[in-house]
């Protein structure tokens, strides 16, 4: 398998932080031409390995490798191969979109030669185009991420390494911008996203769950879900009170919480889901419960997140 | 006591800053002891209306009332009895968890028969103990969220406001928020919350979603999936990216979007997805399955702003697709 990005016990501790470290031996292997997402809430570690791996910053101990290059000893190689797009890209408000693209282009070196067709095929892929000449400082939130990660691989970078890149972003926004970093992928670049939202995780084809400075898990969404070692039912029922008595008295439930009117229900699995399922149901109508929805639902991230970071504490 | 039987009434609520008009005619209620969700992107309009249900800001037009006070002609009546919450929570960072709410207390005047009480108490309700003597900068952001709702309850306000009060906080430390939001609700507490996430919102019995200033769907979560128009497909195939792109130019594919290695699709009419199989499968593009799926409420809200972008499509368009 082809890796673009590898670290090794990568650990980071900043002198303000004398006993916490940022991040903790992080060991993570992105095969090239994939999405990989780094899910984490604020302060998990994310921004400081994304950091790491442009060559802007060094770590206190541990490796990393971009493409083969050393992050720390070969920076300027790492530099051309790469597109960082931190999380208040520094786009020049007075310039135009196409003066923006132009500007970076030019830091970044792009031949002459090639610089007007790539400014093209970057305003097309964007769908900037038709407002080239409107000033940067004048777009709205989300097309300034569009203008910003156009900037950010201008130069046709092998990996693309975002922070945060739809934190602020309205949702209509949001899902074009995955719209776009799919096709970036399909391209045959390395994308490296960083995401707090959990539901963002599933968009990627891998994911490094990051919590308190540690990797929790690393892989698939679905490789994720699958190893979960249990199911979710999700039941709504009146009167409520009523049906979370008898959920808390039914055997085989873990746990349970509420997400507005459901209960989402966290039963031990293993075959016995459709068990639970009529154990309940039995109980909801002996107790002449109006029953609306009673039904296995999808394990999301944010179940596996849950599950991971609740495993961690109880480790502590 | 005041006799109200909503704890939020607004009618017509309107907020314009010069030729911007921020909040434009929005009219909802929030039945006592019910958590009501305010949603929707940056720049929707969701501080500024909060900030007017809050007595902080003055409406150009129309009408609220919070807790049977008019917030224009009462705005002291209503600061005295809501509790206020913001992302940027404000608390002393020099001062233990302890003494920041001990403040809160002096400030809103809780009587100092009741206050050591209402203080331990609370302690004891957001989880603090243990932690109620360490300086507040040493603590993590999830808990200086619960210090921060403890502040803002400490007064046993009958209304909540909840500002952006979950952003970047890890989900297992937003799910035990939402317990405490819940126990509040059950003792009669009406909520109101805002947030952009939109998974967030199926936290709250009824959501608002708000978009450029107008109020363009208000339901229960439930109801607003159901009401999604059309049904939403979840395409598993090769080569997403360009199956999305390609999708998006079919005139039956009203919105698209990429989950990994699948496409989610909204169709007018689940008819319509032979149709899709054949163009992929015309496109060389091998399709593993494809079946319907359960629609997010951020799915709702992306097909409710394009209804509204078409039907305004004879305005000049902010957002370029």
């Amino acid at each position: 398998m082809d890796i673009a990005i590898k670290t090794e016990g990568l650990t980071k501790r900043y002198p303000s932080q004398k006993n916490t470290a940022a991040i903790r031996e992080i060991d993570l292997e992105i095969p090239r031409g994939i999405l990989f997402g780094l899910v984490g809430p604020d302060g998990a570690g994310k921004t400081t390995i994304l950091r790491i791996l442009s060559s802007v910053m060094e770590p206190s101990s541990g490796k990393a490798w971009i493409a083969g290059f050393d992050t720390h000893a070969q920076a300027e190689a790492i530099r051309k191969r790469i597109g960082y797009m931190p999380q208040n890209f520094s786009l020049y408000p007075d310039l135009s979109v196409r003066e923006n693209l132009d500007f970076f282009a030019d830091i970044q070196q792009v031949p002459t030669v090639d610089k007007k067709k790539r400014i093209a095929e970057m305003l097309a892929f964007t769908h900037l185009a038709d407002i080239d000449d409107r000033r940067a400082g004048k777009l709205s939130g989300g097309m300034k991420k569009k203008l910003a990660l156009a900037c950010a691989m201008v130069h046709g970078p092998q990996v693309l390494i975002l922070d945060e890149p739809s934190t602020g972003v309205d949702p209509v926004s949001r899902r074009e911008l995955w719209v776009i970093l799919a096709r970036v992928v399909q391209e045959g670049v390395t994308v490296l996203v960083s995401t707090p939202y959990m539901d963002e995780a599933e968009r990627c084809h891998q994911v490094g769950m990051l919590y308190q400075g540690r990797l929790l898990t690393a892989g698939s969404p679905d490789e994720i879900v699958t190893a979960l070692p249990f199911e979710i039912v999700e039941v709504k029922a009146r009167p409520r009170k009523r049906m979370r008595q008898i959920v808390a008295e039914t055997d085989d439930v873990l746990d349970w919480h509420p997400v507005g009117d459901r209960l989402r229900v966290v039963v031990s699995g293993n075959g016995t889901t459709g068990r639970t399922i009529r154990s309940l149901e039995r109980q909801f109508k002996a107790n002449k419960l109006e029953i609306s929805i009673l039904r296995p639902a999808r394990r999301t991230m944010e179940d596996a997140f849950v599950h991971l970071v609740k495993g961690q504490r109880e480790q502590a | 006591m005041n006799d109200f039987d909503n704890a939020v009434e607004v009618h017509n609520l309107t907020k314009r800053f010069g030729g911007f008009t921020a909040v434009d005619g929005i009219d909802f209620v929030i039945p006592r002891g019910e958590i009501f969700g305010l949603l929707g992107p940056n720049g929707a309009g969701k501080t500024t209306t909060i900030r007017m249900l809050c007595g902080l800001m003055l409406p150009n037009a129309g009408s609220a009332t919070v807790l049977g006070f008019d917030v224009t002609r009462r705005p002291e009546e209503v600061k005295k009895r809501i509790g206020y919450m913001s992302q940027k929570f404000s608390l002393y960072n020099d001062l233990t968890a302890l003494e920041n709410i001990d403040f809160y207390a002096a400030i809103y005047g809780v009587p100092d028969t009741e206050r050591a009480a209402r203080v331990s108490r609370l302690i004891e309700m957001s989880g603090l103990k243990g932690f109620e003597r360490e300086p507040t900068h040493t603590l993590s952001g999830a808990w200086r969220q619960r210090l921060a709702l403890a502040c803002a309850i400490v007064h046993n306000p009958p209304m909540l406001f909840l500002d952006e009060a979950t952003a970047g906080v890890d989900p297992v430390s937003r799910r035990e928020f939402w317990d405490l939001i819940y126990t509040l609700a059950g003792e009669g507490v009406s909520v109101l919350a805002t947030t952009h996430y939109m998974d967030e919102a199926d936290y709250c019995n009824v959501i608002g979603m708000m978009y450029q200033g107008e109020l363009i769907a208000l339901a229960s979560p439930d109801k607003i999936k159901q009401e999604l128009p059309g049904v939403l497909i979840q395409v598993d195939c090769d080569r997403p990216g360009e199956a999305s792109e390609m999708l998006q130019e079919l005139a039956e594919v009203r919105s698209i979007s990429v989950h990994g290695a699948q496409v989610h699709v909204t169709l007018k009419d689940a008819k319509e997805m032979r149709k899709i199989e054949k163009a992929l499968s015309l496109a060389d593009i091998d399709v593993h399955s494809v079946e319907s799926v359960e629609p997010s409420l951020e799915d709702a809200f992306i097909a409710m702003v394009a209804q509204r972008r078409s039907q305004n499509s004879q305005l000049p368009e902010q957002h370029v697709n």
